[in-house]
């Protein structure tokens, strides 16, 4: 750890201090999220989101291999042994409502724990690793969760598998090519379900590997904070545990009643209703929509209608697809010193609107490929791409920014968080009042 | 550079953008739009309330019994419900050896082999058997039925937008084409209109055509209204047989979960602003104790600082 103040493991007991001299894990945890990592003292309760997207990940893989189990990925069979897992497996629909539903809640959390990042600045230096491995994993998400509602074989799994992957045909050339490598047919079929099935069992465990490189890349830095003003003494500090312990336990209850209320009593509000008709290659469903979290990326893919140089289908494919790698240069477009939008006036309102937008394209990305909504995804695109390539790089040359306060203490005696920890506890009675040992 | 090949291909993307939305705004000055008939004719499900509803929603089993006799005497003429076994009816209240008989007298059988010969035949259905489809195949089906295909109805009250509310909407729903109906839209031959009906004109025959159709042995008065009301619920069940135990988990979890929360809210509160003796004694480098150690073992080893 990086702080010299960071409290030490010392082993409680003869085992412990046996084990630490040949496995030093209670260390590592002790360092990773015990009382040796200390954390700013004033995170408000959107630092919740990155345990909870963990908590996601873990009712994924547990509910998932439980599935798994049952599940039989082969195009005749895959549909009714979903329905098997529903009707006749012992807690079978809890599992599979809980599985379907927690991929929802997966996104719902990873989202507003990316654009926290994006508020608050936690993508600029020292943290551009962390951000960078972020986007690793929200990719390797999408990637699961679209072969997952493939898995049922139902006629949005059919039809939206046969769609995305039709995305690849818009490449000049080696498109069709690519699509039918992808499928291992020209269209999906047994063999493109079976590898889905492999694949959406392999990378979940690919997330958790680069989520510990996250949360390494993280603990070299430590955590971001609302001021965005770095650590420097220890008065700035908590540490973890207990104090996010206990916050993130409390956090971990909300999100758990939320995630009981969808499950249990809308297990198919955020679903749709044509999966639950068997896949049918010859019935095309009349509205073809993918599942609400990639919503926004659906609208900018069907915003491009004409061809203009290059044919509108390729437009959308790359425009989509830029979207997102966008992100991965966001900590060079976006040079302003200052890291939190607290203390970046104009940004906020930019921030704001580019929020909203967001919101306009998942409507529109799940409404009909109709007027209005065609338009308004086009102007809402625009938004999009006009923020992240030219607001931001022009904002932060000119913009004008508030006075960042001294510290993260000094933000905290003047009441600026009012959830900080009051700068009394967590300091022993006899402490001396400032210089860090050493 | 990140910069300005950003700018660049951001100004690509808008420039391609703006061309489309030009020819959108173009489009939609100059062409006429009239709306599509299905738009203008179709209709919502009727509000109607099942006693699945919300969250404390229980199975009504008298009900269940008698939308059950309106599959077995009108719709499994047609349509099977190849995920529900004879044996579930158990959950309807049914006793075993009612159950057996229910099977054994069932119209359709189900398909099975000549034990003797290996020839392709049909036997009498059994408690484990699911509900049969009246036909051998697809091909069949659409022959008998004016090229429609009549959907297996186990789940089709989750297969469709407006759920229970949906299924007693289109069987009460059957009328005459209203007179403004443009000619292309009107019901073909063997089609039959219906504003449920998401094109307006469905191959299924009313089913239900008139009140006392089915003779309910509980004495519930068989109109039109009360078949669709009750075969709605019991496709229902036939779609979601684990409703009530969802629930039921569900009230139980939720209890379980907000003690749980406030405890951890509590506890959160306690660390966080606790009183003095509260207080969690840091045991690291800045306790004083650690702090003369580590002097003493530095200087021991001779290290300055
Ligand atoms: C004479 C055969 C026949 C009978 C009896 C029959 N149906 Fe149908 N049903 C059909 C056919 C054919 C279709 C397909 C219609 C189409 O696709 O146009 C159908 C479709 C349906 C649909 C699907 C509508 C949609 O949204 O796609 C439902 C629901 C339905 N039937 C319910 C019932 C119920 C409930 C009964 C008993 C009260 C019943 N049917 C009796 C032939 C029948
Ligand atoms: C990153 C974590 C994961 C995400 C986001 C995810 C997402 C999804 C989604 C969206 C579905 C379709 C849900 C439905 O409609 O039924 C699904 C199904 C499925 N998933 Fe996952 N999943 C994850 C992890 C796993 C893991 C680890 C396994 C197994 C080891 C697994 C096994 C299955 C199986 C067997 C199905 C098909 C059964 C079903 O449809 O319910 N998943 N997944």
């Amino acid at each position: 750890m990086s702080f010299p103040w960071a409290q030490q493991y010392s082993p409680k007991n003869s085992f412990m201090r046996w084990m630490d001299e040949r496995l030093p894990l209670p260390r590592l945890a002790y360092n990773a999220v015990g009382a040796g990592y200390p954390v700013p003292r004033n995170l408000n309760h959107f630092w919740n989101f990155g345990v909870l997207a963990g908590v996601a990940l873990t009712i994924q893989i547990v509910t998932g291999i439980i599935l798994a189990m049952h599940y039989a990925p082969v195009g005749t069979m895959a549909f009714d042994s979903v329905e098997h897992i529903m009707r006749n497996v012992n807690q079978g629909w809890l599992l599979r409502y809980a599985h379907a539903n927690g991929a929802s809640f997966f996104f719902i959390v990873t989202y507003i724990h990316i654009f926290r990042g994006l508020y608050y600045g936690s993508y600029k230096a020292p943290r551009e690793m962390v951000w960078l491995l972020g986007l690793v994993i929200f990719l390797l998400m999408m990637a699961t969760a679209f072969m997952g509602y493939v898995l049922p074989w139902g006629q949005m799994s059919f039809w939206g598998a046969k769609v995305i992957t039709g995305l690849f045909g818009a490449i000049p050339l080696v498109g069709e090519p690519i699509q039918a490598w992808l499928l291992g047919g020209f269209a999906p079929d047994n063999a493109a379900l079976n590898r889905f099935f492999s694949l959406h069992y392999l990378l979940p465990f690919v997330i958790a590997g680069v989520i510990i490189l996250h949360i390494w890349a993280l603990h070299i830095p430590g955590s971001n904070n609302p001021t965005g003003v770095d650590i420097k003494t220890p008065q700035d500090t908590v540490p973890f545990h207990p104090y996010y312990t206990a916050k993130d336990g409390f956090g971990v209850g909300l999100f758990m009643i939320a995630f009981a209320i969808m499950l249990f009593f809308f297990p198919n509000a955020l679903g749709h209703a044509d999966n639950y008709i068997p896949a049918n290659p010859l019935s095309t469903p009349a509205h073809i929509v993918p599942e609400w979290y990639f919503w926004p990326f659906y609208a900018i893919l069907r915003a491009f209608t004409v061809d203009f140089i290059l044919p509108a289908k390729l437009w959308g494919v790359l425009a989509m697809f830029a979207s997102i790698l966008l992100l991965f240069f966001l900590p060079w477009l976006d040079r302003s010193p200052v890291r939190s939008g607290s203390y970046r006036p104009t940004f906020k309102m930019f921030f704001i609107i580019l929020l909203i937008d967001i919101l306009i394209l998942g409507y529109c990305g799940g409404a009909p490929a109709e007027e209005p909504f065609v338009m308004i995804s086009q102007l809402a695109t625009i938004y999009y791409f006009a923020h992240f390539l030219i607001i931001l790089p022009l904002l932060s040359k000119f913009e004008k920014t508030l006075p960042l306060p001294t510290s993260i203490s000094a933000s905290v005696l003047h009441g600026e968080k009012q959830e900080a920890a009051p700068l009394e506890v967590a300091r022993p009675k006899r402490r001396p009042r400032a210089a860090p040992a050493e | 550079m990140v910069r300005f090949f950003g700018a660049l291909v951001g100004m690509g993307f808008i420039a391609a953008l703006l061309w489309s939305f030009g020819w959108g705004v173009n489009a939609q000055l100059t062409e006429t739009h009239t709306q599509s008939v299905e738009h203008r004719f179709h209709q919502e499900p009727r509000d109607v309330a099942f006693s699945t509803d919300g969250p404390f929603g229980k199975f009504d089993r008298a009900q269940l019994q008698r939308g059950f006799q309106v599959y077995k005497e009108v719709c499994a003429a047609c349509h099977s419900l190849g995920q529900v076994a004879f044996r579930n009816l158990a959950d309807l209240g049914y006793e075993e050896p009612e159950i057996k008989a229910i099977a054994a007298q069932w119209q359709i059988e189900v398909p099975s082999i000549n034990p003797d010969t290996g020839e392709a035949t049909t036997r009498k259905a059994i408690a484990s058997d699911h509900f049969p489809s009246p036909y051998a195949n697809e091909v069949a089906a659409r022959a008998g039925n004016n090229n429609a295909l009549p959907p297996d109805l186990s789940l089709i009250v989750k297969a469709r937008e407006g759920g229970a509310p949906y299924i007693y909407s289109l069987l009460t729903g059957y009328q005459n084409a209203p007179a403004d109906l443009p000619a292309e839209a009107r019901p073909g031959q063997g089609l039959h209109y219906n504003p449920y009906f998401a094109n307006l004109n469905i191959a299924m025959p009313p089913p239900l055509t008139a009140d006392g159709q089915v003779t309910y042995a509980d004495g519930t008065n068989p109109t039109r209204e009360n078949m669709a009301k009750d075969v709605a619920a019991f496709l229902t069940w036939t779609a979601e047989p684990n409703l009530e135990s969802r629930h039921r988990t569900g009230l139980a979890v939720l209890i379980f979960l907000l003690i749980a929360t406030i405890l951890a809210y509590m506890a959160y509160q306690n660390i966080w602003h606790g009183g003095a003796d509260r207080r969690v004694r840091q045991t690291g480098p800045l306790d004083p104790e650690n702090q003369a150690k580590s002097r003493a073992a530095k200087k021991e080893a001779g290290i300055k600082g």
